[in-house]
């Protein structure tokens, strides 16, 4: 165990723990700007008690998203001094673009919309939440057009002098096509979530309270199952897309994900394998003929390179190394992505289905099985980052830099254990405040937040 | 003026913004108990900040961000080299936001009370720290020529760096109590200047001694310091004579002041070497290539005014005095 174990672990723990509440803030702050939108087109109350209600639940979200953000922007500093020397130049160039376009919009915006109910006009209270979804939308752009960039690096050179990399195409940066793939199916995957929470809650209002809201939660679920599906064919889509660019730009990351040992012409998708990771084999794998060829190259007879061509040919390419990532737990990461967002995904189709022309299931399991395709869509989300984080290995910057060699060669294992600990616990402590929060205003129901309010009124504000 | 110099100028405008900006907000979280007492005063002075406080905190984020962009080595050798510092300004900052929007989120004074302390500990923490921090940057670290900083965390406990930290701390505390007289009414606008007042008798001595204490070392910076203390003398003046608007501007008029002292005596330095000077980062040996640095300061140009516009229009639809009353 040294400081660099640490470091991993730590921004490991601490990015999940983030993008946890990343997709719903993207997610919700669009769902609660349609609403309240539909309030000031129709005037109708159970529009602003639904706007409200999901207000409230997307601000004890965001809170976190915030905070767990700032937690990002110094760690690369701390822990990894070396790799933000060598890219501070291409990479901090979009995280200071998300900071000035997005971030102070967001919460600017954000702070003008709990606290203005009473004191701006409607129109324009209505304009400052979707200026925050509009950033919240926006910032996601940057950062992951940074991330793409450790992938698949672009528009740069290295300078000999300085060892640095330096920007020399920022528009190359901004339309890497691994940047607006993943782009696309980041923000899929994100209203997935959001689609699937606004299900869930309802779901649960309409299963356990029948009351006054009943007929808003039946519409919210209708709602949100519709959300979960749109965003479901994007993220199929563009995941699609994802894999081909893979196949393109990190070939050993796929052949690692698919436990693909020896080049192939044309190979199965793996459906259960079972690996002997030192031998270099699979002893039991179920395939489904051609499927991998497809989606790797678009032709269902295409070669796809294994890992251990792929670990020769990178040898000769970088120098001797292992370039081979972690098998077992990309090829599971994959699966699980795939499999739990899918049934994710396919609960909304069948939510759909089953609550045409204002039916609502009977029976009590049915709205248990809505309420874990939320649990099931996160899982997917977290899955699908160890795929592409741990994939990357052992590159931070692939084919640029190692991510042994990009830590922060000052700071002791004492001072990463120290934080990793801090974090762990910190972040450990304020998961369950902010569960019981949201299931207690959940519990609550809109009612709790919105005092009888006529339209025009004055209404209260959220204070805190 | 070359591209390096505009940067390094942009960020000192980024921090000095934010520490004018969150220096209220951490003044006011600092006096929640002594200026709160009960709990309709504590809601008056949260709902005080409410609004702002995360749109202060952004300026840290895009100095911090800046820092990356312009000189990514500053920006990874300050950050690791104040390791443990910097991470209890992150934990406490975390804390803080935290408390900020669940503290009101339950009905029990328990609950209140712990995201109370959680304010306070959020506030003091990064207040303290980042005087530490700023004093040592002024005073250098153990950085060799591999650009590595080694001072331990002993070092930068240093007499100089803890008054330095005292400084900013009480500094804040004033600022804040001046903008609570500003924004609050009732009882805690009353106690809001009694607080000032006490403030202003550590603030003074405090902050003066530290910038002599630089401009002696540098030998330079007279005038900033200088007008740094009278403008502190000025607002404890207004604020006698309830000249409550233009008491906060002139702390924070030496906030900047004092801003202008820390980025012009590190100029053109940005990490000073200890070991030896030439191993210290500079503006010239840290920067970015000019190509970023022009695509940076196309963006600033355009949206920093932006950002300052709505965030001044937020400012205005708040400008009325926050009273709570006693529920
Ligand atoms: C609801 C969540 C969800 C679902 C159902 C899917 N994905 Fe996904 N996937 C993500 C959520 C996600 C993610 C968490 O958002 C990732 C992590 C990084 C990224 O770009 O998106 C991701 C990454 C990711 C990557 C790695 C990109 C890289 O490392 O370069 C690939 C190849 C795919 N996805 C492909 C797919 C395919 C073929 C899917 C089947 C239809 C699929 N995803 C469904
Ligand atoms: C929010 C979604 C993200 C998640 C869940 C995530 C997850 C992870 C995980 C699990 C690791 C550890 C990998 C390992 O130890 O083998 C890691 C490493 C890393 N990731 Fe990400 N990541 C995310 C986004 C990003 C982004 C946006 C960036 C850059 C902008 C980034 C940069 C890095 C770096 C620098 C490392 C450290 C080196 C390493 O161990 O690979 N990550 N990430
Ligand atoms: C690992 C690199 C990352 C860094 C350095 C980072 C940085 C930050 C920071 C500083 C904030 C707080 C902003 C504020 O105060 O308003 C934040 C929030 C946010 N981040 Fe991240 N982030 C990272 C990964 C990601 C990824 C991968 C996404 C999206 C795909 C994302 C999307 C967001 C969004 C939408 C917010 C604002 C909403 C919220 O608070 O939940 N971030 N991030």
């Amino acid at each position: 165990m040294d400081a660099l174990d640490l470091a991993r672990w730590q921004f490991g723990i601490t990015t999940i723990y983030h993008f946890l509440f990343v997709p719903l803030t993207i997610g919700l702050s669009v769902v609660v700007a349609a609403l309240q939108t539909a309030w000031h087109r129709t005037g109708k109350t159970e529009y602003l008690r639904a706007t409200r209600f999901f207000g409230k639940l997307f601000l004890i979200n965001f809170a976190m998203g915030v905070v767990t953000g700032i937690v990002q922007e110094f760690q690369f500093g701390m822990n990894w001094s070396t790799y933000s020397t060598f890219v501070g130049d291409v990479f901090g160039a979009p995280l200071a673009l998300e900071a000035l376009l997005a971030f102070f919009l967001e919460s600017t915006f954000i702070g003008l919309w709990i606290f203005g109910w009473d004191k701006l006009p409607k129109r324009v209270h209505l304009a400052t939440i979707w200026a925050a979804a509009i950033g919240s939308n926006l910032s996601a752009y940057f950062i992951l057009a940074a991330n793409a960039w450790m992938r698949h690096p672009v528009g740069f050179e290295v300078n000999e002098a300085t060892g640095r990399a330096q920007l020399t195409d920022i528009g190359a940066v901004l339309t890497n096509p691994q940047a607006w793939s993943t782009y696309t199916h980041v923000l899929g995957a994100s209203f997935v979530v959001a689609g699937l929470f606004v299900v869930a809650v309802s779901a649960y209002r309409l299963w356990r309270h029948r009351d006054a809201d009943h007929e808003m939660f039946r519409k919210a679920l209708r709602a949100g199952l519709l959300t979960t599906v749109v965003a479901g064919i994007v993220v199929a889509a563009s995941g699609d897309h994802q894999a081909k660019l893979m196949a393109q730009d990190e070939p050993m990351k796929l052949a690692a994900a698919e436990a693909l040992w020896r080049t192939e012409a044309p190979t199965g998708f793996s459906l259960f394998a079972v690996g002997d990771v030192e031998g270099s084999r699979n002893v039991v794998n179920v395939q489904v003929p051609y499927v991998l060829s497809f989606l790797a190259t678009g032709e269902f007879t295409g070669e796809v390179e294994g890992i251990v061509e792929l670990q020769e040919r990178f040898e000769a390419q970088f120098g001797p190394g292992d370039y081979v990532p972690n098998v077992p737990v990309l090829y599971w990461a994959f699966r699980l992505m795939m499999g739990l967002g899918g049934a994710a995904i396919g609960v909304g189709v069948l939510g759909l289905w089953i609550t045409r022309r204002g039916r609502l299931p009977e029976r009590g399991w049915t709205y248990g099985v809505a309420m874990l395709a939320l649990p099931a869509a996160l899982a997917a989300n977290i899955a699908g980052w160890v795929l592409t984080e741990i994939g990357r290995q052992p590159w931070t910057v692939t084919g640029e830099l190692l991510t042994a060699a990009s830590v922060s060669p000052g700071v002791s294992l004492g001072e990463v254990a120290f934080s990793l600990t801090t974090f762990t616990l910190l972040y450990g402590a304020l998961a369950v405040v902010e569960v019981r929060l949201l299931w207690r205003y959940v519990q609550a129901g809109p009612a709790h937040v919105t005092p009888t309010v006529e339209p025009g009124a004055r209404v209260p504000a959220f204070t805190y | 003026m070359d591209l390096p110099t505009i940067w390094f100028l942009a960020i000192a405008l980024l921090w000095t913004g934010y520490l004018v900006l969150e220096g209220f907000d951490f003044g006011v979280g600092m006096l929640l108990p002594s200026v709160g007492r009960d709990e309709s005063g504590r809601r008056t002075m949260i709902n005080a900040i409410g609004p702002v406080w995360d749109g202060n905190e952004v300026w840290l984020i895009t100095a911090i961000g800046a820092m990356f962009a312009a000189f990514p080595a500053w920006y990874a050798a300050t950050l690791s080299g104040f390791y443990v510092p910097v991470l209890l300004i992150v934990v406490a900052l975390v804390f803080r936001g935290v408390a900020f929007e669940y503290r009101g989120k339950i009905d029990s004074a328990v609950w209140r009370r712990r995201w109370d302390a959680a304010i306070v500990g959020g506030s003091l923490v990064p207040a303290f720290g980042w005087g530490l921090v700023f004093a040592n940057l002024l005073r250098g670290v153990e950085i060799g020529a591999d650009g590595v900083v080694r001072s331990s965390l002993l070092d930068l406990l240093s007499p100089y760096a803890l008054l330095g930290a005292l400084a900013t701390t009480a500094l804040f505390v004033l600022h804040g109590a001046l903008f609570l007289g500003l924004k609050t009414d009732g009882p805690v606008r009353h106690r809001a200047r009694a607080a000032a007042r006490r403030a202003a008798l550590v603030a003074v001595p405090v902050v003066g001694g530290f910038l002599a204490w630089t401009a002696h070392d540098r030998g330079t910076g007279v005038p900033a310091a200088v007008a740094a203390v009278a403008l502190l003398l000025t607002a404890v003046g207004c604020a006698a004579q309830r000249r409550e608007g233009w008491a906060f501007a002139a702390t924070a008029a030496s906030i900047v002041a004092v801003s202008v002292m820390v980025f012009g005596g590190l100029y053109p330095a940005l990490l000073p070497s200890l070991i030896d000077p030439a191993f210290g980062l500079t503006v010239a040996n840290a920067s970015s290539a000019p190509y970023t640095l022009g695509i940076l300061s196309v963006v600033g140009a355009v949206f920093l005014p932006l950002v300052i516009g709505y965030q001044a229009w937020s400012y205005w639809v708040f400008r009325r005095r926050v009273h709570v009353d006693a529920a």
